[in-house]
């Protein structure tokens, strides 16, 4: 098994005649994911190499039996891209746009609360179950197939990581990049809460980094609730304050936010911190 | 994006708030023209944007006209924070009962926006945050049908005791969320809301930051952008789509993505070196935008070495190396307008890359006859880089 997505994952690509859009669709074929179909309103009957696009997410799911999408269209109409997947009952919505207005995805997540369908990003990477199903923009090199779950709020430092229990020999169950803006759909407790129900995922590891208290909240839930050895890193150790640091959400203000605060909480959680990428290999080998 | 306090009183005013004006001034000459037309005793405050402006001399009391050119002059030749002070709003000294705190913003943990109010207002709200957190009254705002009159009365009645008053308190608070709402804030402040003696409420000061990606739909708000005291290479990066900030060290980075920067910065720093900048250069970067980076990097005398640290998935590594080729004058596509890199060639420094990923083969048959030093993995590649800028 893995979390989110798997060999049954049906994927529609919404926005799949743009540039990105259409790259990635057929990147993610050639990794083994079921890409069922694509949407761009008025370009119905249009093909993305071997894939059928459609008018609608309702007209495409329909043709389908699409239960994932993922959406490249730009910021100023990706929520209504979610609304749209989420109207028309797909499950899970990985939103890759970045620079989508905050309010808009505050006013979506108050609105998809009570609904099925489980929202990650925006402004993400997707997500990988190796050898299983891509949702994601990432390459493949990194991953393997293995037992260790990541969650990340961070994208090629994702890969960076994972790189990391490739080499040492584990792989990976699944990998979610969460997103680095400050309000998302799926956050860190979201995907411990799955790993730890996981019984493929034998170790988790969370990729942290500066501004907000996701970081510790997730220690948190991880001491009351996880009993597999969970790992952390965390980026922006030497960030100065107040400044932004490429992810909207990477900003320390206020006091709070500070690496030196979520290295501690993660400790205080009883979860083994690796000051260096290359740490983890050591560290996963002193627990597995 | 943040803006001024006078630029922030605009808007409030405009949404009709009541809010304590005063004039701008760039001159003590200026200031106290402002301060004979507003009446004595008046207020000068610094026009900067960082906090902390009391503490560090930026807002004074002045009672005669002396005071007036004598403080404004030496208000608009401090620098606080790094930050010139060019302009100062000069007030009207008012007096009040009490000093409330105001303000909203969009909680990560909940993802909706907050109310705080707080009778412990004109000081600095994180002090009071961390010192007496019972202090300050929280309310949820559910973004799908905005604050509630009656919420905003219920904090007003807590906070002042009165049912006049908390009508007048909950008025306020309504419209400031529907300024929050209507120029897409990540934050709106009003720190101190006072009451006066004739029971009025009024703003003394007002604070708004604007979510960065909403810019685009509010294009009369990012004519209130003042680059004034940014780093020039700050500047001139963000222009070029690149996300820069400068910091003190010697080893220039150039990194793929915000969280990978982040932590080679963190790793420089772990192996006694100190990171010159944070860079991140994006997805789908182009070879052009590389070269720029390097020309940012350069630009900054401080730098010693540089280490390029490329986790190629949707950047490519070959791009990146044909920037490098640009940046390193081995290809010539011309000159950069607007980017300086301080006369200084790129063979001028060293510089050690790391490219992992997607066309890193093409990449390192591209860079094969230039200077640039190799390295296979992340720690290798801060090590090297470390030991070249001594």
């Amino acid at each position: 098994m893995s979390i989110f997505i798997n060999h049954d994952t049906r994927l529609l690509v919404q926005g799949i005649t743009g540039r990105d859009g259409a790259f990635h669709a057929q990147a993610m074929q050639g990794s083994g994911t079921q890409v069922v179909g694509g949407v761009t309103p008025g370009k119905a009957g249009q093909k993305v190499g071997a894939i059928s696009v459609y008018n609608s997410v309702f007209e495409a799911r329909a043709a389908t039996g699409a239960n994932t999408s993922m959406i490249f269209v730009p910021a100023a109409f990706a929520t209504d891209a979610v609304y749209e997947a989420a109207d028309a009952g797909i499950e899970l919505v990985v939103c890759i746009s970045e620079g989508v207005p905050t309010f808009d995805v505050v006013k979506l997540m108050a609105w998809l609360k009570g609904r099925k369908t489980r929202l990650l990003g925006p402004n993400c990477p997707g997500l990988i179950s190796p050898g299983q199903s891509k949702v994601g923009i990432m390459p493949d090199l990194p991953f393997k197939p293995g037992k260790v779950g990541v969650v990340s709020r961070s994208g090629t430092l994702t890969y960076e990581i994972a790189w990391q229990i490739t080499n040492a020999g584990y792989g990976e169950s699944t990998v979610v990049g969460i997103g680095g803006d400050p309000i998302i759909g799926t956050n860190f407790i979201d995907c411990l809460s799955a790993f730890k129900d996981d019984p493929q995922t034998e170790a988790i590891v969370i990729v942290g980094e500066i501004g907000g208290s996701d970081e510790e909240e997730a220690a948190r839930y991880v001491r009351a609730n996880i009993r597999k050895p969970v790992f952390g890193f965390i980026a922006g150790q030497t960030a100065p304050a107040d400044k932004r640091m490429g992810h909207a959400g990477a900003i320390i203000s206020g006091g709070s936010g500070l690496a030196a605060d979520k290295i501690k909480a993660f400790q205080e959680a009883g979860i083994e911190v690796c000051f260096e990428p290359a740490e983890i290999a050591t560290k996963l080998k002193s627990r597995l | 994006m943040k803006i001024h306090e006078y630029q922030a009183k605009e808007l409030f005013a405009a949404a009709s708030l009541p809010v304590l004006r005063g004039i701008v001034a760039t001159t003590a000459a200026d200031a106290l023209k402002a301060a004979r037309e507003i009446g004595l005793p008046v207020v000068i405050k610094a026009q900067v944007l960082v906090g902390g402006r009391g503490k560090a001399g930026g807002v004074k009391i002045a009672r005669s006209l002396e005071e007036v050119s004598d403080l404004a002059g030496r208000i608009l030749g401090l620098s606080i924070k790094g930050l010139p002070v060019r302009k100062v709003l000069v007030t009207q000294a008012i007096d009040y009962d009490a000093e409330l705190y105001l303000g909203f913003i969009i909680d990560r943990r909940t993802r909706k926006p907050v109310m705080m109010a707080s009778a412990a207002g004109g000081v600095e709200i994180e002090e009071v945050a961390r010192q007496s957190p019972e202090k300050i009254l929280k309310v949820q705002i559910d973004p799908l049908i905005g604050l509630q009159a009656y919420q905003a009365r219920d904090i007003g009645l807590r906070l002042l005791g009165d049912a006049k008053l908390a009508g007048q308190f909950s008025a306020i608070a309504q419209k400031l969320y529907s300024v929050m709402l209507a120029k897409d804030c990540s934050l709106v402040e009003i720190n101190p809301l006072v009451k006066m003696k004739d029971g009025k409420l009024l703003a003394l000061d007002a604070k708004l930051n604007l979510d960065d990606n909403a810019l685009y739909r509010h294009p009369e708000l990012e004519a209130l952008r003042d680059d004034a005291g940014e780093d020039p290479g700050e500047v001139a990066a963000r222009e070029a789509g690149l996300s820069y900030v400068k910091l003190n060290g010697s080893i220039g980075c150039v990194v793929n993505g915000a969280g990978l920067a982040m932590a080679t910065m963190d790793l420089i720093k772990r192996y006694g070196g100190e990171p010159a900048n944070f860079l991140d250069i994006g997805g789908s970067s182009s070879p052009e935008k590389m070269a720029l980076a390097m020309k940012v990097l350069l630009g900054d005398r401080n730098v010693r070495a540089v280490l390029v640290n490329i986790f190629g998935g949707i950047t490519r590594c070959d791009d990146v190396a044909r920037g490098l080729l640009i940046a390193s004058g081995e290809l010539n596509l011309g000159t950069t307008p607007g980017f300086s890199s301080a006369g200084r060639p790129l063979g001028a420094v060293p510089v050690v890359a790391r490219l992992i990923g997607t066309n890193q083969k093409e990449a390192r048959d591209i860079l094969k006859d230039s200077k640039i030093l190799f390295a296979d993995d992340m720690s290798a590649a801060v090590r090297k880089v470390i030991e070249v800028a001594r």
